[in-house]
């Protein structure tokens, strides 16, 4: 049904077309140029003298006979072992993922079907837990971990990233879970399943639309984080986000600023690539609850 | 559901967090009483043709036991939380003694540590929410008019800059408004000033800064308002067009009435998730000009010589205690709702 409400005046429609495109404009460009400044030479992506090099690869024609070029992208590959780190984030997001959607899962659950009243505490708990910055957790977490000797190491890693992400992950599926019709596994109950049975056999085969967004948004935790993985990992371990600043921390030298806009590029498309597939769970998910990743 | 099943189901969850999120605070806390270990000087005789000086060096292994005895260092109590990195309580009073106006006396104290990266913090909370709520707000506006068919690939164009992490996000930033990229150096070319960058003062950094939280956060503001939109009732708005309302009208009366809740809430996420602010610090490698309290416990942490545990211990509470002020809104709420739902 074409309703009245949404028929607008011509002026409108073009104030409009105009914003949303200079909106796009700041939101996409941005991207799109380090993007095509990655193919280029250094000379070329930060040129004082005139920012069309970048657009023709004139000093990328003279370095090495082409306008455009993979050197960045090969050289911190394979020699600033960017694969390493590629593959240390991929374990790191994995398994992320895999544990608090494991965890999440069944402590949501409870959280949903329990009405005693501890569980509004632990719900209030859990948003005080969310909103700590995780560089204190860290400041606490480095001095015993030196202890024991678990530092540096990717299992530490991914446990306490678990950690960090089951505050949102219990929220965002026990306000998933709290649509689920309770008579669904009532009755699985009444027929004499154990409550463990009634979550495996007739909660499990209706979860996954709110478990994919809460997966989304653990992997997004996991591969974009910064704060736990720069001061966690060791140089070895390093996953993709610190080992990018790792390239900058040197002093500004040749090819290593390159090097990090290759990694940009290669660290952030997969994730838009990702986002764009399940663009739909993820604002389902920033717009249940009262919380944000 | 009984205690015992719900004990096991949340068992893993909570231990988790106990573990990882409780524990961490504690340990902070019982860091922030200690500060590292003196090092041990010793006196050397350095004798060559000239004859002999007496020189003071630090005894190395005499220190190295001791930090191996003492890895915490020594016992401090809150002296920490009052020094000059942190509250800073005898030079506030310095200062007070000293400074004829007022201007000056927080000219002092807005220099010192720990008073500055605060005074950081709250500017860049305060400044980044209020446009990100309003952009956000119009920009939801604008894409709820667009025909369905290129909905889908606007909005996944508008939600970029949220999707990146903070770090790339303001490196992509910083490469283009860098003195050398394509929007720095054409700023120089127009107002024909070779020295004019983002580092050339504290204000523009600041600035600079400020316009990335924006655009880092409109999308979430964006996000939330859009969904909103959606739940708005048609009936009062096909109501007030038969009486002839304007489409601002429309918008003015009735929508944002109906998204007020929606920006409280926008609003409270906003400020507790850009007082951690202190990735895009390193992006735009602005830490000379702008330093926030995240930053100086990272720093701290990241010290050459040996890990400032102490400091970034008492840091992380100050910190702990300013996110507790910015949550007890968002908690009444909470508390609210659940209330109303019973």
């Amino acid at each position: 049904m074409e309703s009245k409400v949404n028929r607008y005046s011509k002026q409108l429609i073009i104030f409009n077309s105009i914003f949303i495109i200079f909106w796009l404009v700041i939101s996409v460009f941005p991207f799109i140029w380090t993007f095509w400044g990655s193919f280029k030479v250094k000379a070329d992506f930060f040129s004082r003298a005139d920012w069309m090099y970048a657009v023709t690869g004139f000093h990328t024609f003279i370095e090495t006979g082409s306008t455009s070029t993979l050197i960045a992208y090969i050289d911190s590959w394979i020699e600033g072992e960017f694969w390493r780190a590629t593959k240390n984030t991929m374990i790191i997001t994995v398994s992320v993922v895999t544990i608090s959607l494991f965890l999440g899962t069944l402590g949501a659950y409870a959280l949903s079907r329990s009405t005693y009243k501890y569980t509004f505490y632990i719900l209030i708990a859990a948003l005080i837990f969310r909103a700590m910055p995780h560089i204190t957790l860290v400041s606490g977490y480095l001095f015993p971990f030196f202890q024991l000797n678990i530092w540096g190491i990717l299992p530490t890693t991914i446990i306490v990233l678990v950690a960090i992400n089951q505050p949102f992950t219990l929220w965002l599926l026990y306000s998933f879970f709290k649509t689920v019709p309770k008579e669904l596994d009532e009755s699985a109950l009444i027929d004499g399943c154990s409550y463990f049975q009634a979550f495996r056999y007739v909660i499990m085969p209706v979860m996954w639309p709110g478990v994919i967004t809460a997966g989304l948004f653990s992997l997004m935790l996991a591969y974009n984080d910064f704060t736990v993985t720069s001061l966690l990992l060791n140089q070895q371990n390093y996953t993709m986000v610190p080992k990018i600043n790792a390239y900058l921390g040197t002093v500004e030298y040749g090819g290593n600023y390159m090097w990090a806009v290759a990694c940009v590029v290669s660290a952030t498309a997969p994730l838009f690539m990702i986002v764009m597939f399940f663009q739909r769970q993820l604002i389902s998910g920033l717009t249940t609850g009262a919380v944000k990743g | 559901m009984p205690h015992k099943t719900f004990f096991w189901f949340f068992f893993p969850s909570g231990l988790a967090m106990l573990l990882f999120i409780g524990l961490p605070i504690i340990s902070s806390f019982f860091q922030s009483l200690h500060i590292e270990n003196e090092q041990i000087l010793m006196e050397v005789e350095n004798c060559d043709v000239f004859g002999c000086k007496t020189e003071v060096r630090v005894d190395l292994e005499a220190t190295k036991i001791i930090d191996e005895e003492n890895p915490l260092g020594r016992f401090n109590g809150l002296r920490t939380y009052a020094d000059r990195n942190h509250l800073a309580f005898n030079e506030i009073n310095d200062a007070w003694k000293v400074s004829s106006s007022y201007n000056q006396f927080f000219d002092i104290i807005f220099n010192l540590p720990f008073y500055k990266a605060l005074l950081f913090t709250l500017t860049f909370c305060f400044a980044v929410t209020p446009p990100v709520i309003v952009l956000g707000f119009i920009v939801a506006l604008s894409i709820n008019t667009i025909s369905q068919t290129i909905k889908g690939p606007t909005i996944f164009g508008t939600i970029l800059p949220m999707i990146v992490t903070p770090l790339i996000g303001s490196l992509v930033l910083f490469w283009m408004i860098d003195a050398k990229g394509i929007l720095g150096a054409t700023i120089q070319n127009i107002f024909d000033d070779p020295n004019l960058s983002l580092k050339s003062s504290s204000e523009l950094t600041w600035i600079t800064l400020i316009i990335y939280g924006i655009w880092h956060n409109t999308p979430f503001a964006f996000v939330v308002f859009y969904a909103a939109l959606q739940t708005v009732p048609l009936d009062p708005l096909e109501a007030a067009i038969i009486d002839g309302a304007s489409r601002y009208q429309r918008v003015r009366y009735i929508v944002i009435p109906h998204l007020y809740p929606v920006a409280t809430f926008i609003m409270l996420i906003c400020l507790m998730d850009n007082f951690r602010v202190f990735e895009p610090i390193i992006g735009f490698k602005a830490e000379g000009a702008a330093q926030s309290l995240s930053w100086l416990i990272y720093s701290d942490l990241r010290n050459e010589s040996i890990m400032l545990f102490g400091s970034a211990g008492a840091t992380s509470m100050l910190t702990i205690i300013g996110v507790g002020f910015l949550l007890t809104p968002v908690l009444i709420r909470t508390w609210k709702e659940f209330k109303t739902e019973r």
